[in-house]
């Protein structure tokens, strides 16, 4: 197994969990409830600390332009929209609307916790010692979007109405989580990595189920976006990435 | 400097987060080690892979290995095998108890199976979670029911 194909996977799984973790920072004191705002900086703050482990590995096992290791900060501030790998998913903005920060945390925890599940048994012993780690915190983050998706869809006319409405918006976004790709397959040959595709029946599964119980309906859709993978992303990427990164571009080697 | 006395150096480092549980209890201090070279590794490992207080820990452990004459050390942090509230002592759930903060009942949480936790300030049983989400990663928000008093409980994980 190359370590340039195993830097290039922890940076798809990094990515995810770092643009998640930035994105459900924009709900720090304007969630619903102060509770709320408690609850979400704390999955944003599990996701970073994943995000870091992950970037920090990818950043040792490839060398940068000047021939060093890259470090979890220059891959998180000093990278352009079009090297970043995270699933669309992820980056797709609320606009303010819990219920869609809500329906992609049900979709995205569903899916990282069957990933990491999995992943724990990797023959790859950081991705598998992040991935028993991180399952017991994305364990919780499901059981979070679980619990509102049922308080919402099984609540009044107007919570279910915006909650069905959510999950229609983020549903032409699931299918790229299961994508497979050449990457993939060779580093799931050597059991480094977990076949997305493999995943695809466990998550909509217990999503549906969810849907089910919170009298909402499973969406369906011919629409299907890709390509985060490869670096292509929504309008919203560029926005998060300004947002992310000015402070250490505008003032490079500041600390605080 | 033998393992026996750096540990004991080191294993008072208070969490920064919870000041009354040290290191040692709260079972983040893995192992340390003294190799013939006199350089001494102390092993931590992280409650949640986010947990802020991380860095300050380090730097605290480094400190205080310093002010005892060692500048030849190395903090590492391990992943594996993933910390749990297992790894909590005895003596740490009774500090918290005491602190006010109802601690992990130490038994690997039971999925769809929710232990009663007893009140810390009068004890009662009667009590119910107003949030999953609590001051930091590792503790929820609770209330008791008798004396009505807020809390702070410290997560099975």
């Amino acid at each position: 197994m190359s370590d340039t194909d195993i830097a290039a996977y922890a940076l798809r799984l990094g990515d995810d969990a770092l643009v998640l973790a930035q994105r459900m920072g924009d709900w720090i004191a304007s969630a619903p409830q102060l509770e709320e705002d408690v609850a979400l900086a704390n999955i944003a703050l599990d996701l970073l600390g994943q995000a870091r482990a992950l970037l920090t590995y990818a950043g040792a096992l490839v060398l940068g332009a000047d021939g060093g290791p890259r470090s979890e900060d220059d891959l998180t501030y000093l990278r352009d929209e079009r090297e970043f790998v995270n699933a669309q998913l992820v980056e797709l903005p609320d606009h303010g609307d819990f219920g869609h920060c809500i329906a992609r945390l049900l979709v995205f925890s569903s899916w990282q916790y069957e990933l990491y599940a999995a992943l724990a048994d990797s023959a790859d012993q950081t991705l598998a010692a992040v991935a028993a780690k991180a399952v017991k915190e994305v364990d919780y983050h499901r059981d979070h979007a679980t619990q509102w998706v049922l308080r919402l869809g099984d609540g009044t006319p107007m919570s279910r109405q915006r909650m069905q409405h959510a999950l229609d918006a983020v549903w032409p976004h699931v299918e790229e989580l299961f994508e497979t790709d050449d990457l993939v397959v060779r580093l799931v040959s050597e059991r480094v990595a977990v076949d997305p595709a493999e995943l695809r029946t466990p998550v909509l599964a217990y999503v549906a189920a969810v849907v089910d119980r919170a009298t909402l309906a499973v969406p369906v859709t011919t629409v299907r976006h890709s390509g985060g993978r490869r670096g292509i992303h929504t309008e919203a990427m560029g926005y998060l990435l300004a947002e992310l990164q000015h402070l250490a571009r505008s003032h490079p080697g500041a600390t605080w | 400097m033998s393992v026996a006395e750096v540990r004991a150096l080191v294993a008072t480092v208070p969490d920064p987060e919870l000041p009354v549980l040290s290191i040692d209890d709260l079972g983040v201090l893995r192992d340390v080690t003294v190799d013939a070279a006199g350089h001494v590794t102390v092993t931590l490992t992280p409650t949640y892979s986010g947990c802020p207080a991380m860095d300050a820990i380090t730097d605290d452990v480094r400190a205080r290995l310093a002010a005892a004459g060692h500048n030849d050390t190395e903090v590492r942090l391990v992943l594996s095998p993933p910390w749990s509230t297992n790894e909590m002592s005895d003596a740490g759930r009774r500090t918290l108890l005491e602190y006010g903060i109802a601690p992990p009942s130490g038994q690997a949480p039971v999925v769809g199976l929710t232990l009663s936790v007893r009140c810390p300030q009068c004890g009662s049983p009667d009590t119910r979670e107003l949030s999953r989400f609590g001051s930091t990663a590792c503790k929820a928000l609770w209330r008791c029911e008798t004396c009505r008093e807020p809390f702070d409980r410290f997560k099975d994980h």
